[in-house]
């Protein structure tokens, strides 16, 4: 790849992004190469970064492309220097010279803008394989076990990043920037972009780090541009045989390869459809990188050619199938979203009908669902009453050596022991006892 | 322009509009000294005895009143962006080929964009009150003749009081009024709660004219504003757009980061122990305010505790509060809806009030400071928990000050804002303008963590080990700049020219606002 390339390239302009007065933390970048602009005849005019005349004007001697670059921002009076000189870095890092650029923003942040650059810069020339990979944000990456809460995961879509930077403040177990059905098909290559600088820039404050890919072949395609940056854990969308789930798998296990990637990545494929209904078992044990198995309602009910009602006997079916499966392949069962926003109340009954069937985990497409769904999955104080008792008595089986564990005349198995830890850990996690709970118990 | 350092460390002029100027000189530290300003004696002789001081127009108003060159008229602001009173006032000066009138509005409004061209030809020379969205914009680029005097609601009335702003005449918008001058705001079709704002207007203006488009026979009750107070009265066709006086409807805040934010105030205000049987609190209009009064109002029910009294600017959320006995009384300012005028009205225990009540510094005392948490905005603060709320970082004022500077002296005050807007941080390193010194602000509330005044110490240990997120105010400044990529750049000021003043309550300047190159 060369400069050369470039600029004999066929496509004279391309533009990446959103522009309009609804438009929000984002910007509308245009790239046009070859009108023979240089530094010096810059047609700046009107509410330009030019304009407003700041002190820490770009540091323009550094580029060396003679780029005519115009920004028009809403917070131009503020950042207009800061974003022209990452226009013109970006403009150096791919080599344009000579180009007009132009980004009309509305706040977006440095990720929003370089994500938004990238594109126009592929769309001019589909040839061009450097990526600009904005540097990782300084905090935590966490990894995360194969059974933690999921309890809540809240879509993102991949190409709306105004609500991606404040999302992991709602406290969701696991964030999902998707970049299936949210995001327009002409719109898929942009949201690519801007799902990779948010998985590198964006702090989702302990919550899982989630990307739905499309279904394949496109989203096999997709990982590239997932797999690299930290991500925890892929959604499958649409999965109706355990195949998709061992390309996905091999695929990831590929790039790991290629990127010297060690941390685990999960998947948690989603049934949507009859067939992958039926296939569910197989799905749910086809890699054991599957953490959880989801259903999707929307789509299913669709196939199976009804509507999906609130009170879901439509539906019962699948989704105790999928409880099954999972549980039969030792993965979670995640539950579909409940997709009325403004109904708090049909959202924590379904909820609780959600843990009654065996589901641990629910999707929200909104922010204000996440602490009612986690209401709803925390355990009734009879439920604490009784994990307590077991979990005591488990304890005290160990510190005595003893292999099985009883209360009183009654034995408790391994997996009844297993759930009374959940119990607890959720318990925990919503405030319901205190971190030394143990300190006190059997004194009152 | 000889300009002071004063004790917040601001350059401010010692002399503005041809009015010496005291500096800042902390809070509670400037003691006034001398008696009240004092309005004319008037005879009854003087006077229709049947009380009749109808006049036929709004110019023959101006005209007996003796309007002439260089004269202060005042407006109030109770009509908000639905007046046109003042727009008429303003066509009728033109119109009788007067010049340099110092407005003195309550508050101004964008639909005062109307006036821009007065400012212009010399009409009106400048604005002394808040200079919002067209108007801010207009004097922030150094077109107005004079320099912008920005003054909360209290210290309004402190200035008439103290003789420190005369005014010449008073218009007083009235949504219901009666030939000898009485006047409120609970009914007509303008029907805006109440008229406090003008209170201070009808005591001390030298002449004073009543408008209204409801001209009901003696006597108009209740009686918010005195007919002995008023000169003339004249009635006109349109007080303004009812729709956009009062809303229908206010509501609460859909934005989830704006409802985290409610959600962490009321938990704030629960959890360090304020929220008792007997509190109070205020609470504005806006949709976090909003949506953090209905918040508390679930604890509240939760917890079966009660409150003496709420403090409005209120809203059908308030009303409801009130209705379902959760408070006893709502101290009210202003009326933001349609339940609110209509509580008012109905209901013994919403109480109309005014900055002198309220508010005023020069007084002995007021309940500002009684109340027990208020939550207010900002446009931004600093890390010494120095706050603005007149402008943005880019310079450009936008806002009145309004009740903001007196209810900063409640028990516990809060500023509830969003760490950034679009990419523009919030919490500075330090503020454009200064409109709060640090001390007066106890806590900050934003989607991203509370940070509490180090002063506060008493808060700090009323929520240790509480669950809420509290961080240090340096720590969340930090987190945003990594967001957005850095601090801004600073907006190009000429600080050879000040375009308008910011008075602290007691009347010093606090601070300058400088003219923005464009």
């Amino acid at each position: 790849m060369n400069d050369d390339k470039i600029i004999t390239s066929g496509t004279p302009s391309a533009s990446a992004g959103k522009r309009g007065t609804a438009v929000r933390s984002d910007c509308w970048i245009e790239i046009t190469l070859g009108n023979g602009a240089t530094a010096g005849s810059n047609s700046n005019t009107g509410n330009t970064a030019n304009s407003s005349g700041n002190a820490e004007s770009p540091d323009r001697h550094n580029s060396a492309g003679n780029n005519d670059i115009s920004v028009k921002s809403k917070v131009g009076a503020l950042y207009g220097g800061a974003i022209k000189a990452q226009l013109s870095k970006l403009a150096d890092f791919f080599g344009i010279k000579g180009a007009t650029i132009s980004i009309e923003d509305a706040g977006a942040l440095p990720f929003v803008i370089a994500a938004r650059f990238e594109a126009a810069v592929k769309r001019l020339n589909p040839a061009e394989t450097r990526e600009y990979l904005p540097l990782f944000g300084e905090f935590d990456f966490p990894d995360t076990a194969k059974d933690r809460l999921r309890r809540s995961r809240l879509y993102l879509p991949g190409n709306e990043p105004k609500f991606f930077v404040n999302a992991g403040l709602h406290e969701p177990d696991g964030l999902i920037l998707d970049l299936e059905d949210s995001v327009a098909p002409a719109e898929k290559d942009t949201a690519r972009f801007l799902v990779r600088n948010a998985l590198r820039c964006v702090n989702f404050y302990g919550a899982e780090r989630m990307v739905r890919i499309n279904q394949l072949p496109m989203g096999l395609e997709d990982l590239k541009f997932v797999i690299p940056h930290k991500v925890n854990l892929i959604l499958i969308p649409k999965v109706e045989e355990a195949n998709a789930v061992i390309e996905v798998g091999n695929e990831i296990q590929r790039l790991k390869e290629k990127h010297g990637i060690n941390r685990d990545i999960r998947l948690m494929p989603i049934i949507e459809s009859a067939k992958g209904a039926i296939n569910a078992y197989k799905i749910a044990a086809a890699a054991p990188s599957v953490c959880s198995l989801a259903i999707g309602l929307e789509d299913y009910t669709a196939d199976i050619g009804t509507e999906r009602t609130l009170e879901g006997t439509e539906s019962f079916w699948a989704r105790m199938q999928v409880v099954n499966a999972a549980k039969a392949a030792g993965v979670q069962a995640i539950d579909s979203v409940f997709s009325d926003v403004a109904d708090m109340e049909g959202l924590v009954k379904s909820t609780l009908e959600s843990k009654s069937y065996g589901f641990e985990g629910k999707g929200c497409i909104h922010p204000r669902q996440i602490q009612p769904i986690h209401a709803a999955f925390a355990p009734t104080s009879t439920e604490i009453e009784k994990a307590k008792k077991i979990f005591v008595a488990f304890q005290e089986a160990l510190a005595k050596g003893l292999a099985a564990v009883s209360i009183g005349s009654k034995m408790i198995d391994p997996p009844v022991v297993k759930r009374a830890e959940k119990v607890i850990e959720l318990a925990l996690l919503n405030g319901l006892i205190e971190k030394d709970w143990m300190v006190n118990y059997g004194n009152d | 322009m000889e300009m002071i350092r004063n004790a917040a460390g601001r350059l401010v002029p010692v002399e503005v509009n041809g009015q010496k100027r005291i500096p800042y000189k902390g809070v509670g530290k400037h003691k006034p000294t001398g008696v009240k300003a004092k309005p004319p004696v008037r005879s009854c002789a003087d006077y229709p005895a049947d009380g009749d001081k109808r006049q036929p127009n709004l110019r023959a108003a101006l005209e007996k009143a003796g309007l002439r060159d260089g004269m202060t008229v005042s407006t109030h602001h109770h009509l908000r962006n639905g007046d046109v009173v003042t727009n008429l006032l303003f066509d009728t000066i033109k119109e009788m080929g007067v010049k340099n009138i110092r407005w003195f509005p309550s508050a101004s409004f964008p639909c005062h964009e109307h006036l821009i061209p007065y400012l212009e030809d010399g009409t009106i020379s400048h604005i002394e009150g808040s200079m919002n969205g067209p108007l801010g914009r207009f004097t922030s680029y150094g077109k107005m003749n004079g320099v912008g005097v920005l003054r909360s609601h209290g210290g309004r009335y402190q200035a008439v009081q103290d003789g420190e702003v005369h005014i010449d005449i008073a218009v007083i918008a009235s949504p219901t009024a009666d030939p000898f001058g009485n006047a409120n705001g609970v009914t007509g079709k303008a029907a805006c709660g109440l008229l406090g704002f003008a209170l201070a207007d009808s005591e001390y203006a030298d002449r004073t004219i009543v408008v209204t488009d409801n001209l009901v026979p003696f006597p108009c009750v209740p009686w918010q504003i005195q007919g002995n107070n008023v000169d003339f009265v004249v009635e006109v066709d349109s007080l303004g757009d009812s729709s956009k006086i009062v809303s229908g409807t206010t509501e609460i805040t859909k934005s989830p980061d704006r409802l985290l934010i409610a959600e962490y105030v009321a938990k704030f205000i629960e959890l360090s122990g304020i929220m008792k049987d007997g509190f109070s609190f205020q609470a504005g209009a806006g949709g976090t305010a909003l949506a953090f009064a209905m918040f508390l109002k679930e604890r509240m029910k939760e917890t079966g505790i009660k409150a003496r009294f709420i403090r409005g600017g209120s809203t059908k959320y308030l009303v409801q509060m009130l209705e379902e006995g959760l408070t006893d009384y709502i101290l009210d300012g202003q009326t933001f809806d349609l339940e609110g005028v209509r509580s008012m009205r109905e209901n013994p225990g919403h109480v109309n009030t005014s900055p002198f009540t309220s508010y005023n510094y020069h007084g002995k005392g007021n309940f500002a400071s009684i109340v027990d948490a208020v939550v207010l905005g900002a446009t931004e603060v600093d890390v010494n928990f120095n706050a603005n709320v007149v402008s943005h970082s880019d310079g450009l004022l936008l806002h009145g000050i309004g009740g903001w500077q007196n209810c900063l002296f409640a028990k516990c005050s809060i500023l509830a804002i969003p760490s950034f807007r679009d990419r523009i941080p919030v919490i500075l390193d330090e503020v454009t303008t200064i409109c709060a010194p640090g001390e007066m602000v106890d806590v900050i509330v934003t989607e991203r963590g509370i940070a509490i005044n180090p002063k506060r110490t008493d808060l700090l240990e009323a929520v240790e080990g509480k669950g809420l997120p509290i961080r240090k105010i340096e720590e969340i400044r930090d987190e945003v700049y990594a967001i957005v990529g850095g601090p801004p750049q600073k907006p190009v000021l000429d600080r050879n020219e000040v375009v308008a003043i910011v008075n602290w309550v007691d009347g010093t300047v606090l601070d300058s606002v400088f003219k923005v190159v464009q």
